[in-house]
Protein backbone atom coordinates (compact mmCIF):
# COMPACT_ATOMS: atom_id res chain seq x y z
CA UNK A 1 0.00 0.00 0.00
CA UNK A 2 1.08 3.55 -0.63
CA UNK A 3 2.36 5.80 2.11
CA UNK A 4 -0.45 6.74 4.52
CA UNK A 5 -1.98 10.17 3.97
CA UNK A 6 -1.87 10.90 7.69
CA UNK A 7 0.63 9.28 10.03
CA UNK A 8 0.71 9.77 13.76
CA UNK A 9 3.90 8.57 15.41
CA UNK A 10 4.44 8.11 19.17
CA UNK A 11 2.32 11.11 20.04
CA UNK A 12 2.34 12.28 23.65
CA UNK A 13 0.11 15.17 24.69
CA UNK A 14 -0.46 16.65 28.14
CA UNK A 15 -3.09 18.82 29.73
CA UNK A 16 -0.77 20.68 32.05
CA UNK A 17 0.85 17.95 34.13
CA UNK A 18 -1.76 15.36 33.20
CA UNK A 19 -0.88 13.04 30.38
CA UNK A 20 -3.78 12.59 27.97
CA UNK A 21 -2.23 10.39 25.30
CA UNK A 22 0.92 8.39 25.81
CA UNK A 23 2.67 7.29 22.68
CA UNK A 24 -0.13 6.86 20.17
CA UNK A 25 0.70 5.81 16.60
CA UNK A 26 -1.84 5.40 13.87
CA UNK A 27 -2.08 5.48 10.07
CA UNK A 28 -4.84 6.83 7.90
CA UNK A 29 -4.66 5.85 4.24
CA UNK A 30 -6.20 7.99 1.55
CA UNK A 31 -9.83 7.20 0.89
CA UNK A 32 -10.32 5.23 4.09
CA UNK A 33 -12.59 5.71 7.05
CA UNK A 34 -10.49 5.04 10.12
CA UNK A 35 -12.08 5.00 13.54
CA UNK A 36 -10.63 5.43 17.01
CA UNK A 37 -12.78 3.84 19.70
CA UNK A 38 -12.55 4.40 23.40
CA UNK A 39 -14.41 5.30 26.54
CA UNK A 40 -14.70 8.77 28.09
CA UNK A 41 -11.32 10.23 28.90
CA UNK A 42 -9.39 7.68 26.87
CA UNK A 43 -7.77 10.48 24.88
CA UNK A 44 -9.69 10.28 21.61
CA UNK A 45 -10.50 13.98 21.36
CA UNK A 46 -6.95 14.88 22.34
CA UNK A 47 -5.61 12.93 19.36
CA UNK A 48 -7.81 14.93 16.99
CA UNK A 49 -6.98 18.22 18.68
CA UNK A 50 -3.28 17.47 18.43
CA UNK A 51 -3.60 16.65 14.73
CA UNK A 52 -5.54 19.80 13.95
CA UNK A 53 -3.08 21.94 15.89
CA UNK A 54 -5.28 23.19 18.71
CA UNK A 55 -3.02 21.34 21.14
CA UNK A 56 0.72 20.87 20.85
CA UNK A 57 2.24 17.46 21.55
CA UNK A 58 5.15 17.06 23.96
CA UNK A 59 6.64 14.28 21.87
CA UNK A 60 6.02 12.55 18.62
CA UNK A 61 5.16 13.60 15.10
CA UNK A 62 2.14 14.02 12.89
CA UNK A 63 2.90 13.63 9.20
CA UNK A 64 0.40 14.79 6.60
CA UNK A 65 1.32 13.89 3.01
CA UNK A 66 4.77 13.17 4.35
CA UNK A 67 5.42 16.53 6.01
CA UNK A 68 5.37 17.18 9.74
CA UNK A 69 2.43 19.29 10.89
CA UNK A 70 2.60 18.94 14.67
CA UNK A 71 2.76 22.31 16.49
CA UNK A 72 1.45 24.07 13.39
CA UNK A 73 -1.30 26.69 13.93
CA UNK A 74 -4.81 25.32 13.40
CA UNK A 75 -5.59 27.67 10.53
CA UNK A 76 -2.44 26.52 8.68
CA UNK A 77 -3.31 22.86 9.20
CA UNK A 78 -6.75 23.61 7.86
CA UNK A 79 -5.31 25.20 4.76
CA UNK A 80 -3.30 22.02 4.09
CA UNK A 81 -6.57 20.11 3.80
CA UNK A 82 -7.54 18.84 7.25
CA UNK A 83 -11.00 19.86 8.47
CA UNK A 84 -12.02 19.26 12.06
CA UNK A 85 -15.63 18.68 13.10
CA UNK A 86 -15.29 19.32 16.83
CA UNK A 87 -17.04 17.48 19.61
CA UNK A 88 -20.30 19.20 20.50
CA UNK A 89 -20.70 20.69 16.97
CA UNK A 90 -19.48 24.21 17.86
CA UNK A 91 -21.53 25.96 15.20
CA UNK A 92 -21.66 29.77 15.14
CA UNK A 93 -24.99 30.23 16.95
CA UNK A 94 -25.92 33.71 15.73
CA UNK A 95 -24.89 33.19 12.12
CA UNK A 96 -27.37 31.67 9.71
CA UNK A 97 -26.90 28.21 8.27
CA UNK A 98 -25.84 29.87 5.05
CA UNK A 99 -23.25 32.03 6.81
CA UNK A 100 -21.95 29.04 8.76
CA UNK A 101 -21.38 27.21 5.50
CA UNK A 102 -19.72 30.28 4.01
CA UNK A 103 -17.34 30.32 6.99
CA UNK A 104 -16.50 26.70 6.28
CA UNK A 105 -15.30 27.89 2.89
CA UNK A 106 -13.39 30.82 4.41
CA UNK A 107 -10.06 29.74 2.92
CA UNK A 108 -11.50 29.34 -0.58
CA UNK A 109 -11.96 32.05 -3.17
CA UNK A 110 -13.69 30.24 -6.06
CA UNK A 111 -17.25 31.56 -5.88
CA UNK A 112 -18.64 29.07 -8.37
CA UNK A 113 -17.06 26.13 -6.56
CA UNK A 114 -18.35 27.35 -3.19
CA UNK A 115 -21.87 27.69 -4.59
CA UNK A 116 -21.64 24.18 -6.03
CA UNK A 117 -20.46 22.73 -2.74
CA UNK A 118 -23.18 24.57 -0.82
CA UNK A 119 -25.67 22.82 -3.10
CA UNK A 120 -23.85 19.54 -2.59
CA UNK A 121 -24.01 19.59 1.21
CA UNK A 122 -27.64 20.65 1.07
CA UNK A 123 -28.30 17.63 -1.12
CA UNK A 124 -26.66 15.43 1.47
CA UNK A 125 -28.59 17.10 4.30
CA UNK A 126 -31.83 18.48 2.82
CA UNK A 127 -32.86 19.79 6.23
CA UNK A 128 -30.13 22.40 6.05
CA UNK A 129 -31.74 23.80 2.92
CA UNK A 130 -35.03 24.18 4.81
CA UNK A 131 -33.25 26.08 7.57
CA UNK A 132 -30.92 27.98 5.27
CA UNK A 133 -31.68 31.50 6.53
CA UNK A 134 -32.13 30.63 10.21
CA UNK A 135 -29.52 31.21 12.90
CA UNK A 136 -27.66 28.00 13.63
CA UNK A 137 -28.46 28.35 17.33
CA UNK A 138 -32.10 27.61 16.51
CA UNK A 139 -31.35 24.22 14.99
CA UNK A 140 -31.85 20.96 16.84
CA UNK A 141 -28.83 18.98 17.99
CA UNK A 142 -29.00 16.65 15.00
CA UNK A 143 -29.32 19.51 12.56
CA UNK A 144 -26.37 21.25 14.20
CA UNK A 145 -24.31 18.10 13.75
CA UNK A 146 -25.30 18.01 10.08
CA UNK A 147 -24.31 21.65 9.79
CA UNK A 148 -20.97 21.04 11.51
CA UNK A 149 -20.14 18.21 9.09
CA UNK A 150 -21.30 20.24 6.09
CA UNK A 151 -19.31 23.26 7.25
CA UNK A 152 -16.17 21.13 7.41
CA UNK A 153 -16.88 19.71 3.94
CA UNK A 154 -17.15 23.23 2.52
CA UNK A 155 -13.37 23.51 2.76
CA UNK A 156 -13.04 20.53 0.38
CA UNK A 157 -10.76 18.76 2.86
CA UNK A 158 -8.55 15.83 2.03
CA UNK A 159 -9.05 14.53 5.55
CA UNK A 160 -12.03 15.18 7.78
CA UNK A 161 -11.60 14.67 11.52
CA UNK A 162 -14.96 13.73 13.00
CA UNK A 163 -15.26 13.93 16.78
CA UNK A 164 -18.17 11.92 18.20
CA UNK A 165 -20.88 12.83 15.73
CA UNK A 166 -23.29 10.51 17.54
CA UNK A 167 -23.05 12.43 20.81
CA UNK A 168 -26.49 13.09 22.25
CA UNK A 169 -28.42 12.10 19.13
CA UNK A 170 -31.22 9.59 18.73
CA UNK A 171 -30.25 6.21 17.22
CA UNK A 172 -32.26 7.02 14.12
CA UNK A 173 -30.43 10.30 13.55
CA UNK A 174 -27.10 8.62 14.22
CA UNK A 175 -27.90 6.06 11.54
CA UNK A 176 -28.90 8.80 9.10
CA UNK A 177 -25.75 10.81 9.73
CA UNK A 178 -23.44 7.82 9.43
CA UNK A 179 -25.03 6.78 6.15
CA UNK A 180 -24.19 10.20 4.80
CA UNK A 181 -20.67 10.11 6.22
CA UNK A 182 -20.19 6.87 4.32
CA UNK A 183 -21.61 8.41 1.14
CA UNK A 184 -19.34 11.43 1.47
CA UNK A 185 -16.38 9.11 1.85
CA UNK A 186 -17.32 7.10 -1.24
CA UNK A 187 -18.55 9.93 -3.47
CA UNK A 188 -16.20 12.77 -2.52
CA UNK A 189 -13.20 10.55 -1.78
CA UNK A 190 -12.85 12.33 1.54
CA UNK A 191 -10.64 10.46 3.95
CA UNK A 192 -12.20 10.34 7.40
CA UNK A 193 -10.72 9.89 10.84
CA UNK A 194 -13.65 9.19 13.11
CA UNK A 195 -13.55 9.18 16.89
CA UNK A 196 -16.44 7.41 18.58
CA UNK A 197 -17.78 5.80 21.71
CA UNK A 198 -20.52 4.16 19.74
CA UNK A 199 -18.50 1.20 18.49
CA UNK A 200 -21.35 -0.43 16.67
CA UNK A 201 -22.08 2.35 14.19
CA UNK A 202 -18.42 3.34 13.90
CA UNK A 203 -17.14 -0.14 13.05
CA UNK A 204 -19.92 -0.67 10.56
CA UNK A 205 -18.65 2.19 8.39
CA UNK A 206 -14.92 1.99 9.18
CA UNK A 207 -12.28 0.31 7.04
CA UNK A 208 -9.88 0.21 9.94
CA UNK A 209 -10.19 0.73 13.66
CA UNK A 210 -8.06 1.44 16.70
CA UNK A 211 -9.14 0.91 20.29
CA UNK A 212 -7.65 3.30 22.80
CA UNK A 213 -7.64 2.97 26.57
CA UNK A 214 -6.21 5.54 28.97
CA UNK A 215 -4.08 7.14 26.31
CA UNK A 216 -2.71 3.98 24.68
CA UNK A 217 -3.74 1.99 21.65
CA UNK A 218 -4.60 -1.49 22.87
CA UNK A 219 -6.02 -3.04 19.72
CA UNK A 220 -6.02 -2.37 16.00
CA UNK A 221 -7.56 -4.21 13.08
CA UNK A 222 -9.90 -3.85 10.14
CA UNK A 223 -13.44 -2.79 10.96
CA UNK A 224 -15.16 -6.12 10.27
CA UNK A 225 -12.56 -8.09 12.19
CA UNK A 226 -12.77 -5.80 15.21
CA UNK A 227 -16.50 -6.33 15.21
CA UNK A 228 -15.86 -10.04 15.64
CA UNK A 229 -13.47 -9.73 18.59
CA UNK A 230 -14.80 -10.90 21.91
CA UNK A 231 -13.50 -7.95 23.91
CA UNK A 232 -15.08 -5.49 21.55
CA UNK A 233 -18.35 -7.37 21.64
CA UNK A 234 -18.30 -7.46 25.37
CA UNK A 235 -17.08 -4.03 26.32
CA UNK A 236 -18.14 -1.83 23.44
CA UNK A 237 -21.13 -3.55 21.93
CA UNK A 238 -22.55 -4.97 25.12
CA UNK A 239 -23.02 -8.34 23.52
CA UNK A 240 -21.96 -11.56 25.14
CA UNK A 241 -22.73 -15.16 24.67
CA UNK A 242 -25.21 -16.24 27.28
CA UNK A 243 -23.42 -19.47 28.02
CA UNK A 244 -20.07 -18.23 29.27
CA UNK A 245 -20.85 -16.52 32.55
CA UNK A 246 -24.56 -16.80 32.51
CA UNK A 247 -26.75 -14.14 33.99
CA UNK A 248 -23.94 -12.02 35.40
CA UNK A 249 -22.97 -10.40 32.13
CA UNK A 250 -24.20 -6.96 33.15
CA UNK A 251 -21.52 -6.72 35.79
CA UNK A 252 -18.80 -6.92 33.17
CA UNK A 253 -20.27 -4.36 30.87
CA UNK A 254 -18.17 -1.23 30.61
CA UNK A 255 -20.39 0.97 28.51
CA UNK A 256 -24.09 1.28 28.07
CA UNK A 257 -24.08 0.73 24.39
CA UNK B 1 -39.39 65.65 45.29
CA UNK B 2 -43.07 64.70 45.03
CA UNK B 3 -43.91 68.03 46.60
CA UNK B 4 -42.27 69.98 43.88
CA UNK B 5 -43.84 67.79 41.30
CA UNK B 6 -47.40 68.48 42.39
CA UNK B 7 -46.61 72.14 42.77
CA UNK B 8 -45.63 72.22 39.21
CA UNK B 9 -48.80 70.70 38.00
CA UNK B 10 -51.01 72.92 40.07
CA UNK B 11 -49.32 76.25 39.58
CA UNK B 12 -46.62 76.28 36.98
CA UNK B 13 -46.16 80.04 37.15
CA UNK B 14 -45.51 80.06 40.88
CA UNK B 15 -42.78 77.47 40.70
CA UNK B 16 -40.86 79.09 37.90
CA UNK B 17 -40.78 82.41 39.66
CA UNK B 18 -38.77 81.23 42.60
CA UNK B 19 -36.17 79.55 40.45
CA UNK B 20 -32.98 80.78 39.02
CA UNK B 21 -33.90 81.25 35.43
CA UNK B 22 -30.34 81.14 34.15
CA UNK B 23 -30.12 77.39 34.64
CA UNK B 24 -32.56 77.12 31.81
CA UNK B 25 -34.96 74.95 33.73
CA UNK B 26 -38.40 75.02 32.29
CA UNK B 27 -41.59 73.13 32.31
CA UNK B 28 -42.56 70.53 29.74
CA UNK B 29 -44.70 72.09 27.09
CA UNK B 30 -43.91 75.63 28.09
CA UNK B 31 -41.92 76.21 24.94
CA UNK B 32 -44.40 74.27 22.89
CA UNK B 33 -43.83 71.52 20.41
CA UNK B 34 -40.98 73.40 18.79
CA UNK B 35 -38.96 73.30 21.94
CA UNK B 36 -39.58 69.61 22.42
CA UNK B 37 -38.49 68.89 18.85
CA UNK B 38 -35.48 71.11 19.26
CA UNK B 39 -34.45 69.24 22.38
CA UNK B 40 -35.08 65.94 20.67
CA UNK B 41 -32.75 66.79 17.80
CA UNK B 42 -30.05 68.07 20.16
CA UNK B 43 -30.47 64.95 22.26
CA UNK B 44 -30.19 62.72 19.21
CA UNK B 45 -26.98 64.49 18.22
CA UNK B 46 -25.47 63.98 21.66
CA UNK B 47 -26.81 60.44 21.65
CA UNK B 48 -25.11 59.72 18.34
CA UNK B 49 -21.74 60.49 19.92
CA UNK B 50 -22.54 58.18 22.84
CA UNK B 51 -23.71 55.60 20.35
CA UNK B 52 -20.47 55.73 18.37
CA UNK B 53 -18.36 55.36 21.51
CA UNK B 54 -20.63 52.56 22.72
CA UNK B 55 -20.14 50.83 19.36
CA UNK B 56 -16.43 50.72 20.11
CA UNK B 57 -17.05 49.19 23.56
CA UNK B 58 -19.38 46.57 22.13
CA UNK B 59 -17.20 45.64 19.17
CA UNK B 60 -14.23 44.90 21.39
CA UNK B 61 -16.26 43.24 24.11
CA UNK B 62 -18.05 40.92 21.74
CA UNK B 63 -14.88 39.82 20.05
CA UNK B 64 -12.41 39.55 22.89
CA UNK B 65 -14.54 39.78 26.04
CA UNK B 66 -12.45 42.73 27.13
CA UNK B 67 -14.00 45.94 28.40
CA UNK B 68 -11.88 48.68 26.94
CA UNK B 69 -11.86 51.50 29.46
CA UNK B 70 -9.50 53.45 27.22
CA UNK B 71 -12.16 53.80 24.54
CA UNK B 72 -12.79 57.46 25.41
CA UNK B 73 -9.09 58.18 25.31
CA UNK B 74 -8.90 56.68 21.83
CA UNK B 75 -11.58 59.23 20.93
CA UNK B 76 -9.46 61.97 22.47
CA UNK B 77 -6.33 60.84 20.61
CA UNK B 78 -8.35 60.68 17.39
CA UNK B 79 -9.54 64.24 17.87
CA UNK B 80 -5.97 65.37 18.51
CA UNK B 81 -4.80 63.50 15.42
CA UNK B 82 -7.38 65.37 13.35
CA UNK B 83 -6.32 68.63 15.02
CA UNK B 84 -2.71 67.89 14.07
CA UNK B 85 -3.52 67.18 10.43
CA UNK B 86 -6.08 69.94 9.96
CA UNK B 87 -5.15 72.59 12.49
CA UNK B 88 -1.37 72.27 12.54
CA UNK B 89 -0.47 70.91 9.09
CA UNK B 90 -3.24 72.88 7.41
CA UNK B 91 -4.61 69.96 5.40
CA UNK B 92 -8.16 70.17 4.03
CA UNK B 93 -10.83 69.02 6.47
CA UNK B 94 -11.85 65.83 4.68
CA UNK B 95 -8.29 64.75 3.93
CA UNK B 96 -7.37 65.35 7.56
CA UNK B 97 -10.49 63.45 8.64
CA UNK B 98 -9.56 60.39 6.59
CA UNK B 99 -5.89 60.52 7.59
CA UNK B 100 -6.81 60.78 11.28
CA UNK B 101 -9.17 57.80 11.07
CA UNK B 102 -6.56 55.75 9.21
CA UNK B 103 -3.76 56.66 11.63
CA UNK B 104 -5.91 55.76 14.61
CA UNK B 105 -7.00 52.49 12.99
CA UNK B 106 -3.35 51.57 12.57
CA UNK B 107 -2.74 52.65 16.15
CA UNK B 108 -5.61 50.45 17.38
CA UNK B 109 -4.35 47.50 15.37
CA UNK B 110 -0.83 47.87 16.76
CA UNK B 111 -2.14 48.36 20.28
CA UNK B 112 -3.88 45.01 20.11
CA UNK B 113 -1.10 43.19 18.31
CA UNK B 114 1.59 44.41 20.71
CA UNK B 115 -0.12 44.91 24.06
CA UNK B 116 -3.64 43.60 24.44
CA UNK B 117 -3.23 40.24 22.74
CA UNK B 118 -1.10 39.24 25.70
CA UNK B 119 -3.90 39.54 28.22
CA UNK B 120 -6.51 37.54 26.30
CA UNK B 121 -7.56 34.73 28.59
CA UNK B 122 -6.15 36.42 31.68
CA UNK B 123 -8.49 37.25 34.55
CA UNK B 124 -10.93 40.04 33.79
CA UNK B 125 -9.46 42.42 36.39
CA UNK B 126 -6.06 42.29 34.69
CA UNK B 127 -7.71 43.48 31.49
CA UNK B 128 -9.65 46.18 33.32
CA UNK B 129 -6.57 47.54 35.04
CA UNK B 130 -4.57 47.36 31.83
CA UNK B 131 -7.09 49.37 29.82
CA UNK B 132 -7.57 51.89 32.63
CA UNK B 133 -3.78 52.22 32.77
CA UNK B 134 -3.63 52.69 29.01
CA UNK B 135 -6.17 55.50 29.39
CA UNK B 136 -3.86 57.26 31.85
CA UNK B 137 -0.91 56.78 29.50
CA UNK B 138 -2.85 58.20 26.56
CA UNK B 139 -3.96 61.25 28.53
CA UNK B 140 -0.43 61.92 29.76
CA UNK B 141 0.99 61.41 26.29
CA UNK B 142 -1.56 63.82 24.85
CA UNK B 143 -0.65 66.41 27.47
CA UNK B 144 3.05 65.97 26.69
CA UNK B 145 2.60 66.17 22.93
CA UNK B 146 -0.15 68.75 22.52
CA UNK B 147 -0.06 70.48 25.89
CA UNK B 148 -2.89 70.85 28.37
CA UNK B 149 -4.59 73.71 26.52
CA UNK B 150 -7.98 73.47 24.94
CA UNK B 151 -7.83 73.27 21.16
CA UNK B 152 -10.46 74.01 18.60
CA UNK B 153 -10.94 72.31 15.30
CA UNK B 154 -12.30 74.33 12.42
CA UNK B 155 -14.84 72.35 10.44
CA UNK B 156 -17.06 73.13 7.46
CA UNK B 157 -20.02 72.86 9.85
CA UNK B 158 -18.85 75.21 12.59
CA UNK B 159 -20.80 78.42 13.18
CA UNK B 160 -23.59 77.72 10.76
CA UNK B 161 -27.16 76.65 11.34
CA UNK B 162 -29.96 75.11 9.37
CA UNK B 163 -33.59 75.94 9.84
CA UNK B 164 -36.33 73.36 9.43
CA UNK B 165 -39.56 75.23 9.93
CA UNK B 166 -39.43 76.55 13.46
CA UNK B 167 -36.57 74.26 14.49
CA UNK B 168 -33.07 75.60 14.35
CA UNK B 169 -30.32 73.04 14.25
CA UNK B 170 -26.61 73.81 14.31
CA UNK B 171 -24.95 72.20 11.32
CA UNK B 172 -22.49 70.59 13.68
CA UNK B 173 -25.34 68.53 15.12
CA UNK B 174 -26.48 67.61 11.64
CA UNK B 175 -22.97 66.45 10.81
CA UNK B 176 -22.94 64.30 13.94
CA UNK B 177 -26.27 62.68 13.09
CA UNK B 178 -25.32 62.24 9.44
CA UNK B 179 -21.92 60.82 10.32
CA UNK B 180 -23.45 58.35 12.77
CA UNK B 181 -26.02 57.22 10.19
CA UNK B 182 -23.22 56.70 7.68
CA UNK B 183 -21.06 54.75 10.12
CA UNK B 184 -23.99 52.59 11.21
CA UNK B 185 -24.84 51.85 7.59
CA UNK B 186 -21.28 50.96 6.70
CA UNK B 187 -20.93 48.75 9.77
CA UNK B 188 -24.22 46.98 9.06
CA UNK B 189 -23.21 46.28 5.48
CA UNK B 190 -19.74 45.22 6.47
CA UNK B 191 -20.79 42.77 9.19
CA UNK B 192 -23.73 41.46 7.24
CA UNK B 193 -22.49 41.08 3.71
CA UNK B 194 -18.71 40.89 3.57
CA UNK B 195 -16.78 37.71 4.16
CA UNK B 196 -14.40 39.41 6.57
CA UNK B 197 -17.30 40.94 8.49
CA UNK B 198 -19.05 37.60 8.88
CA UNK B 199 -15.72 36.04 9.87
CA UNK B 200 -15.40 38.70 12.59
CA UNK B 201 -18.82 37.72 13.90
CA UNK B 202 -17.85 34.08 13.72
CA UNK B 203 -14.63 34.68 15.63
CA UNK B 204 -16.60 36.54 18.32
CA UNK B 205 -19.17 33.79 18.65
CA UNK B 206 -16.91 30.78 18.77
CA UNK B 207 -13.21 31.36 18.76
CA UNK B 208 -12.21 27.71 18.62
CA UNK B 209 -14.53 26.92 15.73
CA UNK B 210 -13.22 29.99 13.93
CA UNK B 211 -9.72 28.53 14.19
CA UNK B 212 -11.04 25.27 12.75
CA UNK B 213 -12.43 27.20 9.78
CA UNK B 214 -9.00 28.61 9.02
CA UNK B 215 -9.97 32.12 10.13
CA UNK B 216 -6.83 33.94 11.36
CA UNK B 217 -8.47 34.81 14.68
CA UNK B 218 -5.67 36.97 16.07
CA UNK B 219 -5.51 39.09 12.95
CA UNK B 220 -9.29 39.43 13.05
CA UNK B 221 -9.18 40.64 16.65
CA UNK B 222 -6.54 43.22 15.81
CA UNK B 223 -8.70 44.40 12.92
CA UNK B 224 -11.62 44.76 15.30
CA UNK B 225 -9.45 47.00 17.48
CA UNK B 226 -8.58 48.97 14.37
CA UNK B 227 -12.26 49.46 13.52
CA UNK B 228 -13.04 50.35 17.10
CA UNK B 229 -10.30 52.99 17.21
CA UNK B 230 -11.42 54.30 13.83
CA UNK B 231 -15.02 54.68 14.98
CA UNK B 232 -13.83 56.41 18.16
CA UNK B 233 -11.86 58.82 15.99
CA UNK B 234 -14.91 59.62 13.87
CA UNK B 235 -16.80 60.33 17.08
CA UNK B 236 -13.93 62.50 18.34
CA UNK B 237 -13.78 64.57 15.16
CA UNK B 238 -17.54 65.01 14.98
CA UNK B 239 -17.59 66.00 18.63
CA UNK B 240 -14.62 68.38 18.37
CA UNK B 241 -16.53 71.53 17.27
CA UNK B 242 -19.01 71.03 20.13
CA UNK B 243 -16.88 70.05 23.09
CA UNK B 244 -13.44 71.28 21.95
CA UNK B 245 -10.35 69.14 22.34
CA UNK B 246 -8.26 68.66 25.44
CA UNK B 247 -6.68 65.63 27.08
CA UNK B 248 -9.73 65.01 29.26
CA UNK B 249 -12.21 64.95 26.37
CA UNK B 250 -12.33 61.19 26.67
CA UNK B 251 -14.22 61.20 29.94
CA UNK B 252 -17.41 61.44 27.90
CA UNK B 253 -16.98 57.69 27.43
CA UNK B 254 -18.23 57.08 30.96
CA UNK B 255 -21.69 58.16 29.86
CA UNK B 256 -21.36 56.18 26.65
CA UNK B 257 -20.63 53.17 28.83
CA UNK B 258 -24.13 53.26 30.28
CA UNK B 259 -25.39 53.51 26.69
CA UNK B 260 -23.57 50.30 25.83
CA UNK B 261 -24.92 48.57 28.93
CA UNK B 262 -28.43 49.81 28.18
CA UNK B 263 -28.22 48.37 24.69
CA UNK B 264 -27.13 45.00 26.00
CA UNK B 265 -23.36 45.27 25.57
CA UNK B 266 -23.40 42.60 22.88
CA UNK B 267 -25.49 44.31 20.26
CA UNK B 268 -24.20 46.89 17.81
CA UNK B 269 -27.66 48.32 17.02
CA UNK B 270 -28.32 48.20 20.76
CA UNK B 271 -25.26 50.37 21.39
CA UNK B 272 -26.49 53.06 19.02
CA UNK B 273 -30.03 52.83 20.37
CA UNK B 274 -28.75 53.03 23.95
CA UNK B 275 -26.68 56.07 23.00
CA UNK B 276 -29.66 57.83 21.48
CA UNK B 277 -31.83 57.12 24.51
CA UNK B 278 -29.20 58.42 26.92
CA UNK B 279 -28.60 61.51 24.80
CA UNK B 280 -32.27 62.42 24.60
CA UNK B 281 -32.86 61.79 28.29
CA UNK B 282 -29.93 64.03 29.18
CA UNK B 283 -31.24 66.89 27.09
CA UNK B 284 -34.73 66.74 28.49
CA UNK B 285 -33.65 66.27 32.08
CA UNK B 286 -31.24 69.20 31.81
CA UNK B 287 -34.03 71.51 30.83
CA UNK B 288 -36.99 70.19 32.76
CA UNK B 289 -35.45 68.79 35.94
CA UNK B 290 -33.40 70.41 38.64
CA UNK B 291 -29.79 71.08 38.16
CA UNK B 292 -27.68 68.00 38.68
CA UNK B 293 -30.25 65.67 37.25
CA UNK B 294 -28.66 65.89 33.82
CA UNK B 295 -25.82 63.65 34.88
CA UNK B 296 -27.90 61.31 36.98
CA UNK B 297 -30.97 60.81 34.83
CA UNK B 298 -29.34 58.64 32.19
CA UNK B 299 -27.70 56.13 34.55
CA UNK B 300 -30.92 55.96 36.56
CA UNK B 301 -32.91 55.13 33.46
CA UNK B 302 -30.28 52.57 32.48
CA UNK B 303 -30.58 50.98 35.93
CA UNK B 304 -34.36 50.79 35.70
CA UNK B 305 -34.27 49.30 32.21
CA UNK B 306 -31.70 46.73 33.31
CA UNK B 307 -33.83 45.78 36.30
CA UNK B 308 -36.65 44.97 33.89
CA UNK B 309 -34.56 43.58 31.00
CA UNK B 310 -31.33 42.23 32.51
CA UNK B 311 -30.10 41.45 28.98
CA UNK B 312 -30.30 45.08 27.99
CA UNK B 313 -32.60 46.32 25.25
CA UNK B 314 -31.18 44.32 22.36
CA UNK B 315 -28.81 41.96 24.15
CA UNK B 316 -28.34 38.58 22.57
CA UNK B 317 -29.78 35.72 24.50
CA UNK B 318 -27.64 32.69 24.14
CA UNK B 319 -29.80 29.93 22.78
CA UNK B 320 -27.89 26.73 22.75
CA UNK B 321 -29.31 23.32 22.31
CA UNK B 322 -27.50 20.15 23.10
Amino acid sequence: MAEPLLQVRNLETYYGPIVAIRGVSLDVHAGQIVTVLGANGAGKTTILKTISGVMDPQKGTVLFEGRPIQKMNPDKVMRLGISHVPEGREVFPFLTVQENLAMGAFIRHDRAGIARDTDMVCDYFPRLRERFKQPAGWLSGGEQQMLAISRALMARPKVMLLDEPSLGLSPLLVKEIFEIVLRVNREQKTTILLVEQNANVALNVADFGYVIEVGRIVMEDTGPRLLEKDDIKEFYLGLKEQSARGGRRWKKRKTWR
Amino acid sequence: MPRRHTERITSPAATTVGRITTTGRRLPGEGGLTEVLQLLVNGLAAGCIYGLIALGFVLIYKATEMVNFAQGDLLMLGAFAAYTYIGLFGLPYWLGFILAVLSMAIFGFTLDAVVLRRVIGQPQFAVVILTIGLGFIFRSAATLIWGPDIRTLGTPFSNSISQFGPIVIPDVNLSIIGGTLAISGVMYGFFRYTKLGVAMQAASQNQLAAYYMGIPVRLVFSLIWAISAGVATVAGILLAPVSLIDPSTGFIAIRAFSAAVLGGFTSLPGAVLGGLIIGVIEQFSALYLDEGFKDVAAPVVALIVLAVYPQGLLGQRQRKRV
